[in-house]
């Protein structure tokens, strides 16, 4: 009897989650290409490379990223800076940046090891590819330009979804610096062109006391 | 034998083919729709209108696919297993009737393939023929994987072939006494089906009156014991041992491909459909139902029979999905202690009790 109880108990659980999807309560996939996914601030998409305002480029060719990367998938060559028409500021810049998107495991090493938040991940992930060549990224591609736009590899595809690209450091600005819990609320970033500088994410502490707020609780 | 009925004959055979052809392809798309409405996935919605087409796709794709033979096959059993799948799911289901006889010109139409007088003891012998192919696929493909399916196949199916022969026996007895003798017809224990109990019991008509004369209210434990056996019977989780993915590939099907595995496949699918329907035959009054002959349009009327039936027989089908949703599949030692020490068991005190019950109806206490 007790095992009768239990097959009834079970198919309650069954039973009672198909009235709710037929309702449209409890649906957990989407039509993905033609519905998209809310993703979250720090998703781990296709990386870009980013500028300064002033439309200077952040990367100084130092090749941490591809020390850093574990597949080994990032490919960088600095070359020195023509002192009277630099392309960064600093001595150096990057000549060549690859990265090889078929290799990449979007770990985001790369991000956390740029010492100056030159290359961020963005949003984008529907970046697979007809042809094994074109999953290599060059800095043609990579590179966002004067004005903060993000190329896209096919801008016409029928899953681009082209402002995905724009939230380009939101990785950056939840972790830096290193995600030591000393420099929370401060901002210890450069903007790019485009959104600007963003401003610091709240602290925890005002995080929690705001979602108490929300839920209506006296904290 | 005349033209005509020759010609009916053909007509009654073609539709019941259609019609389990038909219920077949939407079968597979409504367990699929089905099961994804209970693990909260949207499920099959490409192919045609929510995707009913989707079997169809499905079966052309197999279609066209290469079949491949194993090297090590015993190839005249290996190429004939399929079709000792198929074939006997088609021949069960052409002994049910499916809807209520009607006439042209002269000649009655009854939908129902075949009506022998013997239809049940058909059933059992078909059922029992089908597990041929399972064990045949099994050991023909000269593979691991589907012999040991095959061998489980044997073993469940001589562990609840017997419960659900008894369950059947329990029926076909009571079915006896609510007619003139005993009856093995599946047309004719529909036909004593109809009505409500409360014209069999006069005493208790008030009480009765709305609740009809179904074999399942008198039978209950009978339903439940056959259910459970066709369960097994058609290798249906939470029974699955045959195939079990996790364990044995996919059993005795595993060295199939392309248009061999699609007939197991549809003997699969025709025989949930067979098998529930000779449930809702026994049990839930076949077509039996009201048909409104005196408000509604006679050709409403005359379509409202295979409705009923189609109705209890999906409800059953429906059964059969939500157990595969809920259940995990039965250890081996599991299956068999529920076969031989649960099931048979229960259905031979059930036949034993109802007997007596019959007995005493019939001919008074033993001491009168």
């Amino acid at each position: 009897m007790g095992l009768l109880k239990e097959l009834f108990k079970g198919l309650r659980v069954t039973g009672g989650t198909m009235v709710r999807t037929i309702a449209g309560d409890e649906l957990v996939t989407t039509q993905f290409p033609k519905e998209h996914r809310v993703k979250p601030q720090r998703f781990h998409g296709r990386h870009v490379l980013n500028r300064y305002p002033d439309g200077m480029e952040k990367c100084i060719g130092c090749e941490l990223c591809a020390g850093a990367c574990p597949a080994q998938c990032i490919y960088v060559r600095g070359a020195d800076n023509d002192p009277d028409r630099p392309t960064s500021p600093g001595e150096r810049f990057g000549f060549v940046y690859e990265i090889n998107m078929l290799r990449c495991i979007f770990c985001g090493l790369c991000v956390e090891a740029c010492p100056t938040e030159a290359i961020t991940m963005t949003q984008l992930f529907e970046i697979s590819t007809t042809n094994r060549s074109d999953g290599i990224y060059t800095k043609e591609t990579l590179l966002m330009d004067r004005n903060g736009h993000v190329p896209h590899m096919f801008p016409d595809d029928q899953l681009a979804d082209l402002d995905e690209l724009d939230s380009a450091d939101g990785w950056v600005r939840a972790t830096a610096p290193s995600g030591v819990a000393a420099y929370e609320g401060l901002k210890m970033w450069r903007g790019t062109p485009g959104p600007g500088e963003w401003e610091p994410e709240p602290s925890q502490e005002e995080r929690d006391r705001s979602s108490r707020d929300d839920r209506g609780v006296d904290g | 034998m005349t033209w005509p009925e020759f010609w009916i004959v053909l007509l009654r055979v073609v539709l019941t083919f259609v019609l389990l052809m038909v219920v077949t392809i939407i079968n597979v798309w409504a367990e699929r729709k089905i099961l994804a409405d209970m693990q909260s996935r949207i499920g099959p919605n490409r192919a045609g209108p929510f995707g009913v087409l989707q079997t169809v796709a499905d079966g052309l794709k197999l279609f066209f696919k290469e079949s491949i033979t194993p090297r090590r096959a015993e190839l005249g059993m290996y190429l004939l297993a399929p079709f000792l799948a198929v074939i006997p799911a088609f021949l069960i289901f052409m002994m049910v009737p499916w809807g209520k006889p009607f006439m042209i010109g002269e000649y009655e139409v009854a939908l129902q393939g075949a009506d022998l007088n013997i239809g049940l003891l058909f059933i059992l012998a078909m059922s029992s023929l089908a597990v041929y192919a399972v064990v045949l696929a099994g050991w023909s493909s000269g593979s691991k994987y589907p012999l040991l399916g095959g061998v489980r196949a044997t073993a469940q199916a001589i562990s609840y072939e017997a419960a659900m022969g008894l369950a059947m026996v329990a029926v076909v007895m009571f079915s006896a006494t609510q007619g003139d003798g005993g009856t093995l017809s599946l047309a004719e224990i529909v036909e004593r089906q109809s009505g409500t109990w409360g014209d069999a019991i006069p005493a208790l008509q008030p009480v009765l009156q709305f609740v009809p004369r179904w074999n399942i209210f008198p039978q209950i434990v009978a339903f439940v014991i056959f259910f459970l056996a066709i369960v097994a019977e058609t290798n249906r989780a939470p029974f699955d041992l045959v195939e079990a993915e996790q364990e044995i590939v996919g059993g005795f099907h595993t060295e199939y491909s392309g248009m061999r595995f699609a007939m197991f496949f549809l003997a699969e699918y025709v025989n949930i459909f067979s098998m529930s329907a000779i449930a809702a035959t026994l049990f839930l009054g076949g077509w039996n139902g009201p048909t409104f002959d005196d408000a509604l349009p006679g050709f409403i009327s005359s379509i409202l029979p295979t409705v009923y039936f189609l109705a209890k027989t999906y409800f059953i089908v429906f059964l059969f999905f939500w157990i595969r949703a809920t259940l995990p599949r039965l250890r081996y030692d599991q299956l068999m202690q529920l076969g031989w020490k649960r099931l048979i068991p229960g259905a031979l005190g059930w036949l034993v009790l109802s007997t007596l019950v019959i007995a005493y109806r019939q001919f008074g206490p033993p001491w009168s």
